[in-house]
């Protein structure tokens, strides 16, 4: 059979080579791969969601098992939801076990980013599957919001309403878009059933070509590596695709799906009954949306009053946190490997890692950069601090405001210190600072490169 | 005719119908008329790039070797010819044309996206509140000022229209000494009943939150707080315009309405939220 296959296409040497491929091993670089066995879990669980979600706003009369909403009035989306969750044999464990990989399928892409951030596997020729990387970063998010929507529930209409506005308060364009997309005034019965045709094709569409350009690349590039003996700016040392690779991979991405079944099972999450149906004139409170939304939430609880209208023009605060923060930050973090060339001359390739504190430079930017992120990921759930805290709202809001403003910078001078400190000592153990985690310390032989920096001789 | 003329005639045409398609779509659409129109759009560029192959490409044809098949695999060889022998005459004026046909037909195709929606119109300046509308509660009631108690707060809706998204009110009862609202709009909160747009000025979440203690309406989804005794202005969260006041009287049955729609759009900003009286409201 495989001899049949072989004699016609002729792939077994491509398929020898290709098993013989070397990938280096660190658990770091599982990151990436615990992401993408997310996604094979949101695929599987994701079709059977589509077999009986209905991708219809129109109202119906709730009559199933749950008695809070028996006679209430819901849409046939709701109601399908509901019957999925309360009906549908496995229904439930399915959605949930697809909710929570979604969840984690974000944080394994945020991770693995960080990662890659951090170590400097961004740096050429690698630059080209970190812009590939943003994109699918881009492309998961839209997911996220565009699921997350399906339900029609109270919570997420409320997100909806929100994504309603921001895109309303675009400037010229914003109310024909608006209308465009949710065809017609917020709120309308189409907008599931547009939602629900992104979420299941065109989106997974592109994600699935985005992640095998990803892969394919990697494939080409193959792996970066962290420095130890016998490890170069020129070579790959590591295991073999085939059998060392291929078994742990098979057995990361079982443990992955254990782990998401588990908390599929005995986590509940987005329980859409306690919600309710959307209503166009209720509001749930406190309102917070998916971890992975939290930061944009955040700008926008966060952005100071502020509307300017110029010569007719209305520029809406909504615009300014909703589109042009976001789109500034993704854009930075997107073009990030050309300013780092840029700033520091280094256009070599690299085939070796960097621990963080050998960048201090990238090092103290990537930590204020989150330190950004996680303070209006935590202004997101300003309400409830506040709440638990039992300080007044407005006063912590003023308190994240400064915090906003002023903890990334000083998060980077002081990661910036760190960083320097650390290396000083490297030196005083007589290491390199270039050691990796499984190398001996010893003499290292320096030569001046083309690009004016050094690097290691072997 | 030379093939040069004949691309240009395949090309000219299918601009031709690319730009007829546009001007059906924008006339409202024909089925058939487009059809037609599709047919020659794509056919004048597929006929066009035929003919553009097989006359003016000088392209010698070439032999490559056969990849071994089977295991012992080897690198395929080389072909002989250098390549780019055959690379695209240059012809500007051709080329120009093909990029006009290329940007006409996707302007074409992309056109019916305007389905996807209504042209936003007035829609975003209106509501479903209008003069005389009389005032009813979440199941229809109409409310007279007795139905209401000093600090309660209630939704309401203009009558035979419960539920609207852009007409949902909020409708308070303060003390009228209480009250200071904003000059020209005296008349507006009849025995202290005062109603605001529910609709958030930040980003359109229903402002679902009264505290009586400072007569505050607050918005669960930024924390905007609107000062409801003087004229619903933002105090605190990231809203900045009041929500629009919506103008109350008592009509001869003692039952509370509306003497017209809100003076501003309600709801989130957009950009020409200002613009209101080209079209006369
Ligand atoms: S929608 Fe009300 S504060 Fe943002």
């Amino acid at each position: 059979m495989i001899r049949w296959v072989d004699d016609r296409l002729g792939l077994a040497s491509f398929a020898r080579s290709g098993l013989r491929k070397v990938f280096p091993d660190h658990w770091s670089f599982l990151l990436g791969e615990v992401a993408l066995f997310c996604f094979v879990v949101l695929l599987v669980t994701g079709i059977f969601l589509t077999l009986f979600y209905v991708p219809d706003g129109t109202p119906v009369i709730y009559e199933g098992p749950y008695p809070p909403l028996q006679g209430q009035q819901v849409s046939a989306a709701y109601e399908s939801v509901m019957k999925l969750s309360f009906e549908v044999r496995a229904g439930l464990v399915m959605r949930q076990v697809h909710h929570w990989a979604a969840l984690v399928f974000l944080a394994a892409i945020t991770v693995h980013i960080l990662r890659v951030f951090f170590t400097g596997a961004f740096r050429r020729p690698r630059e080209i599957n970190w812009l590939v990387g943003i994109g699918l970063l881009t492309l998961a998010l839209a997911m996220g919001i565009t699921g997350y929507s399906l339900p029609d529930d109270l919570l997420s209409g409320t997100g909806l309403r929100i994504l309603y506005s921001v895109v309303l308060g675009i400037p010229f364009l914003g109310p024909y878009l608006a209308f465009l997309l949710f065809g017609g005034e917020f709120p309308t019965e189409t907008i599931v059933s547009r939602l629900f045709v992104f979420h299941i094709m065109l989106l997974p569409a592109l994600l699935i070509g985005g992640i095998l350009v990803h892969l394919a690349i990697l494939w080409r590039q193959k792996h970066s590596q962290w420095p130890g003996p016998g490890r170069t700016e020129h070579n790959v040392v590591g295991k073999p695709f085939w059998p060392s690779q291929v078994l742990k991979s098979t057995g990361l991405m079982l443990l992955t799906a254990a782990v998401l079944g588990l908390m599929g099972g005995l986590l509940q999450i987005n329980p859409i009954w306690t919600y309710g149906p959307f209503e166009a004139t209720t509001v749930s409170a406190p309102a917070q949306p998916d971890w992975y939304v939290g930061w944009l939430d955040g700008a926008l609880r966060l952005f100071p009053r502020f509307e300017l209208t110029v010569l007719g023009v209305t520029l809406a605060d909504t615009f300014i946190a909703g589109v042009l923060i976001p789109g500034f930050a993704f854009t930075i973090m997107a073009l990030w490997p050309f300013i780092e060339a840029r700033v520091n001359g280094d256009r070599a390739a690299h085939q070796l890692l960097q621990r963080p504190r050998d960048a201090p430079l990238r090092s103290a930017v990537g930590v204020a950069g989150l330190t950004f992120f996680v303070t209006l990921t935590l202004a997101a759930g300003n309400d409830v601090a506040a709440n638990i805290f039992r300080v007044p709202v407005e006063t912590l809001t003023d308190l994240l405001r400064l915090a906003v403003v002023v903890a990334p910078p000083v998060a980077g001078v002081v990661t910036w210190r760190v960083c320097r400190e650390l290396q000083r000592r490297d030196v005083e153990r007589g290491t390199n600072g270039e050691r990796g985690n499984d190398g001996e310390a010893g003499p290292v032989r320096l030569r001046r490169n083309d690009a004016g920096g050094f690097e290691e001789v072997d | 005719m030379s093939a040069e003329r004949w691309i240009s005639v395949g090309l000219a045409l299918s601009i031709a119908a690319s730009i007829g398609l546009v001007v059906t779509y924008v006339l409202g659409g024909q089925p058939q008329v487009e059809g037609a129109l599709l047919a020659v759009a794509l056919g004048g560029l597929g006929a066009a790039l035929v003919v553009w192959a097989a006359r003016l490409v000088d392209a010698r044809t070439q032999t490559e070797a056969l990849h071994p098949t089977g295991s012992p695999g080897g690198t395929p060889a080389a072909t002989e010819e250098p390549v780019g022998a055959g690379e695209v005459t240059r012809r500007r004026f051709l080329l120009r044309l093909l990029a006009g046909a290329g940007a006409a037909l996707a302007a074409a195709l992309a056109i019916p996206v305007l389905s996807l929606g209504p042209r936003p119109g007035r829609e975003l300046f209106r509501t479903d509140w209008a003069g005389g509308a009389r005032v009813v509660d979440a199941d229809g009631r109409p409310l007279r000022v007795a139905d209401l108690a000093i600090d309660s707060v209630r939704t309401v809706f203009p009558e035979g229209r419960i539920g609207s998204p852009d007409g949902q009110t909020l409708l308070i009862r303060v003390r009228p000494a209480d009250l200071a609202l904003p000059d020209g709009r005296a008349g507006w909160a009849p025995e202290g009943c005062v109603a605001y747009s529910k609709v958030c000025t930040h980003a359109g979440c229903p402002v679902g939150l009264y505290r009586a203690a400072d007569h505050a309406l607050l918005c669960p989804c930024h924390q905007s707080t609107f000062d409801v005794l003087r004229g619903a202005v933002p105090t605190f969260g990231p809203a900045v315009r009041p929500l629009p006041q919506l103008p109350l009287e008592i009509d001869g049955d003692g039952y509370l309405v509306a003497t017209g729609d809100f003076p501003e759009p309600v709801g989130p900003p957009f950009w020409d939220m200002t613009h209101d009286g080209e079209a006369g409201g």
